[in-house]
């Protein structure tokens, strides 16, 4: 009992880091949120639910009597949830088979094929970004590739489009899918894939009643770190989309950048944060609940 | 994270505070925007080290002076927001016993809206948004707003227009005749509707495309005048306009700042940029104008010719100066940008 006592001493200074760097700031966009805009930026310390009310009414500009759902924000809401999804399913269908190849490698290969799958990392987000616009625009090396061998007699428009949107978020967030698949993957009895051949299951049963639920920790682990971060992307949907409609880590920037509503901002902010620890909730009820249910 | 860096910056500061007392001005300002020969010269003749910190938006460097305990000497802020760094106190005014070299400044650029007579700032750069066009692609009168609001056939779908709420705005407003904060609920209804109408048209919202207008990604767009002249070094078939329904001129001007540790030496630095030579280097790092009579022939040669650069007479009446519209007319001016980008 009490050395029990002592290992919790132990992760204090970690928590003591946690709570003051993490809690502390989210502490102060609550607090902002129910506040009112000051002049040029910042807050006046009055109560206020107008950013709130913001978030999800809008007065109409013409007739300020007229109220409304603010379906802009709804749908800058929706977009960046939609994309989120649209990348996590990306990733989880290419970063399978990747990972499988990777776990039934002999074992003094794997780490060869791990190291190749962080490489991505040494390079500023930025700058492969910007490498992979060299790659799609118009007069860039897949176009003017494809027009000398004539495949083609005009550039296709990759840029700026949806499709390149969720090529740079799929690159960017494959290798976070790839490595927890891996992990579990690793952790696998290939056994038990051999007893099902035995039983004479198909490849698709073996795949779907074997492997799947033994790699399910993975895919909520990839899951989790792919679309979560994919919520507040703001980098790759605005240099590769072109920047023509705006995601949620763009919407909230406008208000404490020209918009000058800091407690809209907040508020925005906030509701960003309970989307997301939503999510994870239903995903982990949705998905991790059944593995209790049967384990149980 | 953020109260982290904030006290790992403040420890940063305290100690260029303690080392002040010797010879020390610490310059914040925009990055990329300060040429280092300017800080090397400065140290040369006067012995003082500057210490050189950058912000990236007017808000950040508002919002991080506000707060106290910067340690910073000079601040250069843009001319829309000068008036609330004034009224708020943090500026003080310029010791004209140190900074004799006022009379630099070209007259036009002193008695300014935001600064009457420049008690508290000088000019650091200044510039102009317009219209650049692809003249291969459209030969018309590049000096109009319409061919980015109601575009021509050739140019549709190949527009890039900046993500500049307040540019943005501002130009559309002038157009459909009103003044940058009108309160006219049909001028800005008009504004919303060419807006939306336009957007189908655009191909994107960039900020940083000198290369993919050289390139040829877009054929025309909203963009500053010293990017213009950099797409056109690359690529001599692009031409700048000036809206002649009025276009939107920003100038970043230096200040000290209330509660400077080293005010003489900042008084001294603003002095040291007032004279034509250095704002000279000022204009050849940043690619915009400096606002100090003479420094014309320390220009680049590409830069003192450049049409980008010196606004043909028949279009000056057309500029306009920013203005910071009361919370209420701002907040319509974002929810019709956020109506624009959903």
């Amino acid at each position: 009992m009490r050395g029990h006592g002592w290992k919790w001493l132990l992760c204090t200074p970690a928590l003591i880091v946690l709570l003051l760097a993490a809690s502390g700031p989210l502490l102060i966009v609550a607090v902002y949120s129910f506040l009112s805009p000051g002049n040029m930026g910042g807050v006046v310390w009055e109560f206020s639910t107008e950013g709130w009310f913001r978030v999800f009414f809008r007065r109409d500009i013409f007739e300020p009597d007229l109220v409304e759902w603010n379906a802009a924000h709804l749908q800058v809401f929706w977009r960046s949830i939609w994309l989120s999804l649209q990348t996590t399913f990306i990733c989880a269908v290419l970063g399978f088979p990747t990972a499988w190849f990777i776990a039934t490698r002999p074992p003094h290969t794997r780490t060869i094929w791990l190291f190749l799958i962080t490489i991505p990392f040494w390079t500023n987000l930025l700058i492969r970004t910007f490498a992979i616009q060299e790659m799609i625009r118009n007069n860039g090396t897949i176009n003017t590739v494809l027009m000398q061998l004539g495949l083609i007699d005009s550039p296709i428009q990759m840029m700026f489009t949806e499709f390149a949107v969720l090529l740079g978020m799929a690159y960017v967030f494959l290798p976070l899918m790839v490595l927890p698949l891996y992990a579990a993957m690793e952790k696998m009895d290939f056994r038990l894939v051999e007893a099902g051949y035995d039983l004479y299951a198909s490849r698709l049963n073996v795949l779907w009643h074997v492997i799947l639920p033994q790699v399910k920790p993975g895919f909520i682990a990839g899951s989790i770190l792919v679309f979560i971060p994919a919520i507040g992307a703001y980098v790759t949907p605005r240099l590769l989309g072109g920047g023509r409609t705006m995601m949620l880590g763009n919407l909230i920037a406008l208000q404490f950048g020209q918009g000058r509503n800091w407690p809209l901002g907040a508020a925005l902010a906030m509701l960003m944060l309970v989307v997301v620890v939503g999510a994870l909730i239903l995903y982990l009820r949705v998905v991790g609940g059944n593995d209790e249910a049967r384990r149980g | 994270m953020k109260t982290l860096t904030g006290w790992a910056s403040a420890v940063l500061l305290g100690s260029t505070a303690l080392a002040s007392a010797e010879g020390v001005v610490n310059l914040y300002n925009w990055g990329n925007y300060t040429h280092p020969e300017i800080l090397e010269r400065f140290t040369a003749e006067t012995g003082i080290q500057v210490t050189l910190t950058d912000f990236d938006s007017n808000d950040t460097a508002l919002a991080r002076i506000r707060q106290g305990g910067h340690g910073f000497d000079i601040v250069v802020p843009s001319d829309t927001y000068i008036q609330t760094w004034i009224t708020e106190g943090l500026f003080q005014p310029l010791d004209r016993d140190i900074v004799t070299n006022m009379d630099n400044i070209a007259p036009q650029w002193v008695d300014v809206p935001f600064d009457p007579g420049r008690e508290y700032t000088v000019p650091w750069a200044w510039g102009t948004t317009g219209v650049i066009v692809d003249t291969s692609v459209y030969s018309g009168d590049p000096n109009n707003i319409e061919l980015i609001i109601d575009p021509p056939a050739e140019l549709q779908g190949r527009i890039n227009v900046i993500p500049e709420m307040s540019d943005v705005m501002a130009m559309t407003i002038y157009y459909h005749g009103g003044e940058r904060c009108t309160t006219d609920r049909d001028i800005l209804r008009a504004v919303r509707d060419s807006l939306i109408s336009a957007k189908p048209h655009w191909l994107a919202l960039d900020y940083g495309a000198v290369d993919s207008y050289a390139a040829g990604d877009f054929a025309a767009g909203i963009y500053w005048n010293g990017a213009s002249m950099r797409v056109r070094l690359l690529n001599d078939n692009f031409a700048y306009g000036y809206p002649e329904t009025g276009y939107p001129i920003w100038m970043d001007n230096a200040a000290v700042l209330a509660d400077a540790p080293n005010r003489d030496n900042a008084m001294k630095f603003i002095n040291f940029v007032l004279q034509p030579e250095i704002a000279a280097l000022i204009s050849n790092f940043a690619r915009y104008s400096n606002g100090i009579t003479g420094s014309e022939e320390f220009l680049d040669a590409e830069m003192r010719d450049a049409p980008e650069i010196n606004v043909p007479a028949e279009f000056v009446e057309a500029g306009r100066w920013g203005q910071a519209c009361p919370q209420d007319i701002n907040d319509i001016h974002t929810q019709i940008w956020t109506e624009l980008m959903q």
